[in-house]
């Protein structure tokens, strides 16, 4: 298991206790947590589970994959430490592992 | 209804199915076995609803006796499936309108002017229907149709304006192709100076650029301005900081969303922006009227492919007697009845 935070927008956190293996963006819709949509079920076609990862988290959490920097052109407010949760698999490495849940999805 | 041969008279048919997905088109199929004739609308320009608009290529693991097959292929494969029941696609075009008259009939239109009556209406609208995505900029809503532009129905009402495009596929770059010669000035704003649309097109904008009849800002916006429903200039947040740019056309291309759309308008019993529907017939509070699919509501549903596919054949059952009331159904397999497989043209 691995602890994921995740940062509402008011400052509000949920932390979500995830397996292995799932994506950041399972791991919120398992939790039900608020402003990750998720429109397209994971498939890296809508853009709406888009999070800010943590400035501490972003080397071990890695850069976006080319398809997932063309989906995130249909993001709101996309910054350097933008990722789609759908596309960040969870491994041990990422235990308590901080992202911010921008203020609005598309 | 006088026989008027007229491009505009209504097409009279036994069911209109809303939704040209996996399910629509299945329910094609099973209507077509019990001798109810289909056209089917869909909002999309293509066939196959999310299968082939959000993940063609992707795997689907799920549907019984296909270990594996992409949502293009599963598209396809329903499309020779229901080939022998001619239905006729109605492709681009989103029904606006439902009543039923006073014969029992359902009469329908779209919002490209066609218009149908037929005995039974099969919803089968999945997510909802593919709409373009709304920036979510504070008071848009206002600029919408006077000074926002989400599709481009008539160049001329841009020529001589102010013009701001963003997005960086092929919508936004064929639209800064098309414009620049007729816009007062055109300014393409996208968030990376890296474009996903056609590399030709990359080209053309980039010599058009150089030629300074576009200018290119790396950026996104933050903000509207603008008085009475006209946009005067759009605030964009760029690497040098934030600018005004004068702008009194703007065509945002952020893809497309999924939305109930005029379906909420037909009286129908909603659960949670779902249609809910009984588990035997799956019609709608509206006798006639079914929902199969995503879009259906029933304690229990499961938003699968196979689900709608099993709905789709309880449905057709019970749309048959509505087609065709003083005809018997018999249920019957395709394995081993000949009428069926008359039907399917393999005998």
């Amino acid at each position: 298991m691995a602890k994921i935070t995740f940062i509402q927008p008011d400052g509000t956190q949920d932390v979500a206790e995830a397996e292995l293996g799932m994506t950041v963006m399972e791991a919120a819709k398992q939790s039900d947590v608020a402003g990750i949509d998720a429109e397209c079920g994971g498939s890296c076609a809508c853009a709406t589970c888009h999070v800010y990862v943590d400035a501490a988290w972003r080397e071990k959490v890695g850069k976006a994959a080319n398809m997932e920097e063309d989906m995130l052109d249909f993001a709101f407010d996309v910054r350097e430490e933008s990722r789609l949760s759908c596309q960040i698999r969870i491994t041990l490495e990422l235990d308590g592992l901080i992202v911010r849940v921008p203020a609005k999805q598309f | 209804m006088s026989s008027d041969s007229s491009a505009d008279a209504p097409i009279e048919t036994d069911v209109v199915i809303i939704g040209a997905g996996p399910v629509g088109l299945f329910a094609v199929f099973e209507l077509g076995l019990v001798d109810a004739k289909c056209h089917v609308i869909d909002i999309l320009p293509k066939v196959g609803g999310q299968c082939a608009e959000l993940y063609p290529e992707k795997p689907i693991y799920d549907v019984p006796g296909l270990p594996v097959v992409t949502g293009q292929e599963l598209t396809d494969r329903l499309m020779e499936q229901i080939k022998p029941f001619g239905a006729e696609m109605h492709l681009g075009e989103q029904l606006n309108s439902l009543r039923r008259g006073d014969d029992g009939r359902f009469y329908m239109g779209t919002d490209a002017g066609t218009q149908f009556i037929a005995k039974s209406v099969v919803i089968a609208a999945g997510g909802g229907s593919f709409t373009p995505k709304r920036p979510p900029l504070s008071g848009i809503e206002a600029f919408e149709g006077t000074s926002v532009h989400y599709a481009v129905r008539r160049m001329e009402t841009l020529r001589g304006k102010d013009v701001m495009i963003v997005g960086g596929g092929d919508s936004a770059l064929d639209w800064t192709l098309s414009l620049a010669p007729i816009a007062n000035s055109l300014t393409l704003v996208h968030r990376r100076d890296e474009f996903r649309g056609a590399p030709h097109s990359v080209d053309q904008m980039r010599a058009l650029v150089a030629a300074g009849k576009v200018r290119l800002l790396i950026g996104q916006m933050t903000g509207l301005q603008g008085d009475n429903g006209e946009l005067q200039t759009v605030t964009v947040k760029t690497a040098s900081g934030d600018e005004a740019v004068t702008c009194n056309a703007l065509l945002p291309f952020f893809g497309l969303t999924m939305k109930l759309g005029p379906i909420a308008d037909w009286g129908l019993n909603l659960h949670e922006n779902l249609i809910s529907v009984d588990t035997e017939r799956f019609e709608t509070n509206e006798k006639g009227i079914f929902a199969i699919g995503d879009i259906n509501w029933y304690p229990g549903k499961l938003k699968l492919i196979l689900s709608g596919f099993h709905e789709a054949a309880l449905m057709a059952q019970a749309a048959a007697k509505i087609v065709n009331p003083d005809k018997k159904v018999t249920f019957q397999y395709t394995t081993s009845s000949s009428s069926l497989q008359k039907k399917l043209g393999v005998k």
